[in-house]
């Protein structure tokens, strides 16, 4: 009963908003600018289930396509970011060599934005898909860098000191207490850095690529299909929200230590 | 051959003005003595303690631990934090094992000896629990089965039962004086509170603080095995007179 409250507390706002913009949709005439809901909701079934290559619209039936190019797009340059990411993050964190050689190179690259990087990455790649992963890459990889190096950083020093006692050399160390012990920040980074990558994915697939959900996004703009704009729009952000709680199920399943403390 | 040998050790932290947490400390414990070193807050306790576990390095003189110099922790110097430090990630067993296993040694040779330190402190039955789901003594009990599962020969013990409640922590006591019979390793225990001192060691070192120095060493005459109704004998609340006047002043 009392999740029931809950969740009918948590819809009212949005049915609201949704039932007020059909109503002024209704009494206006702003269609072209700002198709109402239900018109959203028709443009989107036609662009998952319709025929594909009709050729009045040309949309029919390429949502899933364009939700896999993008997806994949995410895939790739986040696990790249990742890969690369978490390691080099724990090594900055633990030693201050590594900190020294590569903590100014990456801080003094991170603050340009990774919109800024766009005719970069189209100059050094073309039109193409790796430029575009590139973009994702970029996008994730910071977030992911610096919260594995806070991580490293914040070790509990009693940790480190029973498992020297134990006998850890440096490398069982890194692999057997810093790492695990910098593991919820690993995940907090990994979801700043997913999110990020959704960002990048849109932004270059509007510039430097001609499929997935960014592509359609703008080309849609261009030709005035207002409801398959915000049915794309509604797209990304369901498959930022399904990808953040994938992680999120990973982490509980890692961190479960974690989360019984907490309760 | 004595357990620790320490001479004329000195320990500075460097800075305007530097902070003498240690000076001219002179120090012997036998092979198999329990020693409480006792003082306030900020008197070099646990700073001699880290230096004998070799967290940090003394500024000068001589310590040796079984007749040895070192200048990094190992398993023959086995600790017990505070507050316990285990990993949270592992279960009781898994922090059990984790000095063995790190090593490389099968597991035939160390599961026997560390299924019995596990009944010794009494925690048979929580081999999959983890820290977070023990109470504050469970995890003190699970920080020393680690240590004897390594077989360690001295034990340094920097408070470790400070944080628990009155009752628990009296139980912890009479558990550690249970293990020390059983197995008669040499143990430093690190605490403020005298009565812990009296009950548990040997003999007591008095220490005081700005710089830290060993200011008197206090034979415990109790006789052994102790228990609990020895803390309310007159030769107990004697001791702890003596005591209590030697650091008010």
């Amino acid at each position: 009963m009392k999740r029931l409250k809950v969740f009918l507390n948590g819809i009212a706002v949005p049915i609201a908003v949704l039932i007020l913009w059909q109503l002024a949709g209704n009494m206006s005439n702003m269609a072209g600018v700002l198709p109402t809901p239900i018109a959203v909701i028709q443009g989107w079934e036609g662009w998952v289930f319709g025929e594909v290559g009709m050729g009045l619209n040309a949309y029919s039936g390429t949502w899933l396509a364009n939700v896999q190019y993008s997806t994949m797009r995410v895939f790739q340059g986040f696990t790249l970011a990742a890969i690369l990411g978490v390691p080099l993050g724990l090594l900055i964190g633990w030693s201050r060599l590594i900190a020294q050689v590569f903590d100014p190179f990456i801080q003094s690259l991170r603050p340009i934005p990774i919109t800024a990087w766009l005719p970069f990455s189209i100059a050094l790649f073309g039109i193409s898909d790796m430029g575009s992963i590139f973009l994702i890459f970029l996008g994730g990889f910071y977030a992911i860098v610096v919260n594995a190096t806070q991580g490293a950083r914040d070790v509990d020093r009693n940790l480190i000191r029973a498992a020297l006692m134990m006998g850890s050399n440096r490398k069982q160390l890194l692999r057997r207490v810093v790492f695990p012990a910098a593991l919820p920040n690993i995940f907090t980074g990994l979801r700043i850095g997913l999110g990020i990558s959704w960002t990048a994915v849109i932004v270059s697939e509007m510039v430097a690529v001609k499929s997935g959900l960014g592509y359609v996004l703008w080309d849609a703009y261009y030709v005035g299909r207002m409801d398959i704009v915000l049915a794309d729009m509604v797209s990304i952000g369901l498959m930022g929200f399904v990808t953040d709680r994938l992680i999120v199920t990973i982490e509980r399943f890692t961190l479960k230590w974690r989360f019984l403390q907490n309760h | 051959m004595p357990a620790i040998q320490i001479q004329n050790l000195h320990k500075t932290y460097p800075g305007e003005p530097p902070v003498h947490a240690l000076e001219g400390i002179e120090l012997n414990v036998n092979d198999g003595e329990f020693i409480a070193l006792l003082g306030p807050s900020g008197c070099g306790k646990s700073t001699l303690l880290n230096l004998i576990a070799s967290f940090e390095n003394p500024s000068s003189g001589e310590l040796l631990v079984h007749g040895t110099s070192h200048n990094a922790p190992g398993p023959d110097r086995g600790v017990v934090f505070q507050e316990a430090a285990l990993f949270p990630w592992l279960n009781v067993w898994e922090n059990v094992v984790f000095g063995p296993k790190i090593k490389g040694t099968a597991a035939s040779e160390y599961e026997d000896k560390a299924n019995e330190m596990l009944k010794i402190v009494g925690l048979s039955d929580f081999k999959k629990h983890l820290p977070v789901q023990l109470s504050g003594g469970m995890r003190q009990r699970v920080g020393i089965a680690r240590i004897l599962t390594l077989g360690s020969r001295v034990l340094l013990m920097d408070e470790p039962f400070g944080a628990l409640d009155a009752q628990t922590r009296l139980s912890m006591q009479e558990l550690l004086l249970s293990v020390w019979q059983q197995l008669k390793p040499t143990i430093i225990f690190v605490t403020h509170d005298i009565d812990e001192a009296i009950f548990l060691a040997d003999n007591i070192y008095v220490m005081s603080a700005r710089p830290g120095r060993i200011a008197q060493k206090i034979v415990v005459p109790l006789p052994r095995p102790r228990t609990i109704t020895d803390t309310t004998t007159e030769a107990f609340n004697q001791l702890k007179r003596e005591i209590l006047v030697q650091i008010r002043h």
